[in-house]
């Protein structure tokens, strides 16, 4: 079954297809409330430039690797970040404000899956902006109906006899996937193992391969 | 501000309509499922979408819903639901019915 997969021109994962461009009246809506936000002074373009960075900066999760890293490596951060992921995280560095973010570990009996039905909820402030078939209705309608079938289509498959768990964050409430750690990753350094941690693995569609 | 439910306790989701900003989503209606955990108190959805202060503040339950009680009449694949509900769906399931 196909994972990522080629056009010839581009590729994409599944699910991505039927993605619709932004409504270009939604779009004339943003830019003329943003130009408004300007003009009386409520926010200033630079505090948007700003705010477009810093997300962009989290893109592909960067800070969600070296959490990962640090829980497979450190057992008493591992515990700490399932049981206080904010006090965790701020051993790291991380300061999160807005939604209460919890972690949630894969096991060999429980493997975890994230999705918001109602829209797009997602862990931001880690991870930064969702990929597009996260906001698809697709894979949010789909996923907490039949999610063995969508993992099999990311390539991912789960074994009959684990739970699948699917964690709908539709309030107040952020979640990442602690994935498993690969078999054949003994010995390796924090760095190391930070770089085989990927997005999809934090939101539990795939496993991150060593 | 007390908390109606504890993790453990039977609790089904309100079967209604209403109208507003609801987080409610519409498969886990009218299910039975157990609460998971008890997550704080946090501004009502539907006030602060209208732009109020998010009043009353809502009691949050993590609820753990059984594949096979939310898609009835599918085989059984091991599969659990968690979904993030406000106090105000909820009423005791704990009862003989």
């Amino acid at each position: 079954m196909a994972t990522t997969h080629d056009h010839g021109d581009h590729t994409h994962d599944p699910i991505e297809h039927g993605e619709h461009l932004p409504d270009p009246e939604i779009a004339l809506l943003d830019d003329a409330i943003r130009e408004l936000l300007y003009d009386k002074g409520i926010i200033t373009a630079e505090e948007v430039q700003r705010c477009i960075e810093s997300m962009e900066a989290r893109d592909g999760g960067v800070n969600g690797k070296r959490i990962i890293a640090r829980a497979w490596t450190d057992p008493q951060f591992r515990q700490l970040l399932l049981s206080d992921a904010p006090a965790a995280l701020a051993q790291l560095g991380f300061a999160l404000d807005g939604p209460e973010f919890i972690v949630v570990e894969n096991t060999p009996k429980i493997h975890n899956v994230i999705v918001c039905t109602l829209c797009s909820c997602y862990p931001r402030a880690l991870l930064g902006l969702p990929p597009s078939w996260y906001k698809s209705k697709e894979y949010r309608a789909r996923i907490v109906r039949e999610p063995r079938n969508v993992l099999r289509e990311f390539g991912t498959e789960i074994s009959l006899d684990v739970e699948i768990r699917v964690h709908d964050s539709l309030a107040d409430l952020r979640f990442m996937v602690l994935p498993t750690r690969p078999p054949g990753t003994d010995g390796w350094s924090e760095e190391q193992l930070a770089d085989i941690v990927t997005r999809d693995a934090m939101i539990g569609v795939r496993y991150p391969q060593a | 501000m007390k908390f109606r439910f504890q993790p453990g306790q039977q609790v089904r989701v309100d079967n209604r309509e209403e109208s507003g900003h609801v987080r409610t989503p519409d498969y886990v209606k009218g299910r039975r499922g157990l609460v998971l955990e008890v997550r704080g108190i946090h501004p009502d959805p539907t006030d602060l979408a209208r732009g109020g202060l998010g009043l009353p503040y809502r009691c949050l339950y993590r609820v753990l819903f059984e594949g096979t009680e939310v898609w009835p009449g599918d085989k059984g694949d091991p599969l659990r639901l968690v979904v993030d509900i406000y106090e105000n769906w909820l009423t005791s399931a704990e009862t003989v019915e």
